[in-house]
């Protein structure tokens, strides 16, 4: 069980809404995570650049932040390698046909009231939740 | 300017990610863990998150007749909820609870260079390909938006 917290949640969570609010009024685009990169992995002309940017400020962004709070950056879990590499690739087939990730639907499109995302996040939080059950009944976490 | 202010966004994106707890797959995980010990702390993460943005979205946008450095918005179109959706999203979020990563966090991880990280990142790339060379072979008649 980890501990339950509100406020830092709170304030990372809307300092990604304003992230994603200055991706939107500067270059006009959604800030899923997902397609952005696989705009990087599946170039188009004219359409890399800025992808190219944003995705090196989160990756800098991030490899900086794990130096100011590098207990925010525990990756110890029950998890084996083979599961992690496992997910990894369910996550990219999946955002790839399901159109997008937990930025993209749950917090662009959520904001946006967008239809499919209204769809998509209940499914993903859902099916998330019951390999987390399974999972953990299965090496007993 | 404008590739510092697109810059600029993905590094508060992850800013965001890391202070919010997201780049902790056990938090993740016991975030979802509905039906076991749930730590509910990350919904915060989605409230803060949406509150922002759809204040943006629905109060400053529309008095912006284009983004400040392109010609126009570039929204997405589709509206209807089809198959390939629901089933894209239910393999995501399988491969979400049985890692603890999601797209962002994991790449906001990178350069820990830990291997959990690498190797998630690695087969998440994988499986981009894979669905970009399966989804021409899912028949017509399951999408609904063309």
């Amino acid at each position: 069980m980890s501990e339950f917290e509100v406020l830092k949640p709170l304030i990372g969570g809307m300092l990604i809404g304003l992230a994603s609010a200055i991706l939107m009024l500067t270059k006009g685009r959604i800030a899923g995570i997902s397609g952005i990169f696989e705009g990087i992995l599946m170039p188009k002309s004219g359409e890399i650049s800025w992808r190219l940017f944003f995705i090196s400020g989160l990756i800098i962004g991030g490899f900086a932040m794990s130096f100011v709070i590098p207990e925010r950056f525990d990756l110890m879990t029950n998890r084996t390698i083979e599961m992690i590499g496992l997910g990894g690739l369910m996550v990219g087939f999946g955002v790839h046909i399901g159109c997008g990730c937990t930025s993209g639907h749950g917090v662009c499109g959520i904001s946006r009231f967008s239809p499919r995302s209204f769809a998509a996040v209940p499914t993903f939080m859902g099916t998330g939740a019951v390999v987390v059950y399974l999972t953990n009944q299965y090496i007993g976490g | 300017m404008q590739p510092f202010a697109t810059f600029f966004s993905g590094f508060l994106f992850a800013i965001g990610l890391s202070i919010s707890g997201m780049t902790m797959p056990s938090k993740v995980i016991n975030f979802l863990n509905i039906f076991g010990s749930w730590d509910m702390s990350l919904m915060f993460v989605m409230i803060g998150a949406i509150s922002v943005y759809s204040l943006v979205f629905h109060l400053i946008k529309p008095k912006l007749d284009k983004p400040i450095y392109e010609a126009q918005f570039r929204l997405p179109t589709r509206l209807k909820i089809d198959a390939p959706l629901v089933a894209g999203s239910a393999i995501f979020g399988a491969g979400w609870g049985l890692s603890g990563f999601c797209p962002g966090p994991a790449l906001a991880s990178a350069l820990t260079l830990d291997e959990r990280v690498l190797t998630f990142v690695a087969m998440m790339t994988i499986g981009m390909y894979l669905g970009k060379y399966v989804q021409p072979l899912i028949p017509k008649t399951f999408y609904r938006n063309e």
